[in-house]
């Protein structure tokens, strides 16, 4: 595995910052985390916009109305906070392919496309089937001792670790 | 509109210090799930002891209320299994992949595409996934301590107990 760079802060301190957040979130908005249900409402505005017949017969939409709204601003944020530490830190870093990918699979970004399209459809399937992602389950479900968020995370974590120790296992140098 | 800003502000805060924990990268995510790298199980279960201890200490002094999402064995299992396997193959979930796109590995934007895909394909099935798995194994309690009939002080103790063992482990093994 790659080392960790010298900027990066200690998984601990970024973590626990992060719990501090989901707090003041919990406090000053309402609002705790979670990331799927934006992409759910994302799915719907296309619907919107060019079936608007489909979009009205699909129950699901009924309850995740198609608009932007706290948990949506959340993942873009996301984006910008992410954006925010590359930039000013110097580790913004434009690229294609993944190294760990880039060694077991070489440097198709066809290949890289195909199956990480596939991946995030079957992860986001997963995700509302699960009624959660990482985000909603894993760091909001969980500190409130959560039966759902316990029993999904540990279910992310059986089935990556199977996915990935499959793909993995065969044709990567040992180390 | 404040909802919009106060989301945006959460969202960045939270991206800042995923980026910070480098825990948005494919090769730490997938080598959590090659159980040979533990940075993002770090940061993840610090944020949830942090949080889980703020949020109940906040609930208990009524500055906030939980918002906990029902359980259901079928969709919690099924769901998350199907998420892991997506997850795998990926090497993003839904919120990170908006953060590592934040930091330039634009992988992620088929990983993104695929996700609305699935979000659109889970809203097609659901009214056939609700009269079957969705329900199978539904528990009316919803978190631990109301599943076992004790106060929440009572069990996070223990956790916080399990996590730094857990922690103390990955440290000694170098994860």
């Amino acid at each position: 595995m790659n080392k960790v760079d010298d900027k990066a802060w200690s998984p601990y301190l970024a973590g626990s910052l992060s719990g501090v957040v989901i707090i003041l979130s919990a406090v000053f908005t309402g609002n705790f985390f979670g990331a799927s249900t934006s992409f759910v409402r994302t799915a719907g505005m296309i619907e919107k916009f060019f079936s608007p017949e489909r979009l009205n017969q699909l129950a699901y939409f009924r309850w995740f109305v198609p608009k932007i709204d706290w948990q949506w601003m959340f993942v873009v944020g996301i984006f910008c906070g992410s954006l925010l530490a590359a930039v000013t830190s110097g580790t913004y870093h434009w690229q294609a392919l993944p190294d760990l990918w880039q060694k077991r699979f070489g440097p198709s970004r066809l290949k890289r496309g195909i199956i990480a399209f596939l991946g995030g459809i079957i992860t986001m399937y997963g995700a509302r089937f699960a009624g959660g992602c990482p985000s909603g389950h894993g760091m909001s479900g969980v500190p409130q001792l959560a039966i759902s968020g316990l029993v999904s995370l540990c279910c992310f974590f059986i089935g990556g670790i199977i996915i990935a120790i499959s793909l993995y296992m065969f044709g990567d140098k040992k180390r | 509109m404040s909802d919009l800003i106060s989301g945006l502000l959460v969202g960045m805060a939270f991206g800042f210090l995923l980026q910070k924990g480098r825990v948005i990268r494919y090769d730490l995510q997938v080598g959590a799930l090659l159980l040979k790298d533990m940075t993002i199980v770090k940061f993840m279960l610090s944020g949830v002891l942090v949080g889980m201890i703020g949020v109940y200490l906040c609930k208990d002094l009524g500055f906030l209320s939980l918002k906990v999402l029902p359980a259901s064995i079928g969709a919690n299992i099924g769901g998350g299994l199907i998420f892991g396997i997506g997850w795998g193959l990926l090497g993003y979930c839904p919120g990170t992949s908006a953060g590592a796109l934040g930091e330039g590995r634009w992988d992620a934007v088929w990983g993104i595409l695929g996700m609305i895909v699935g979000a659109a394909l889970y809203a097609e099935t659901f009214p056939l996934l609700k009269k079957t798995v969705l329900t199978w194994g539904s528990l009316t309690s919803r978190t631990i301590p109301q599943m076992l009939g004790v106060d929440h002080w009572f069990i996070i103790p223990f956790f916080i107990a399990a996590v730094i063992v857990l922690f103390i482990w990955f440290e000694k093994k170098g994860l």
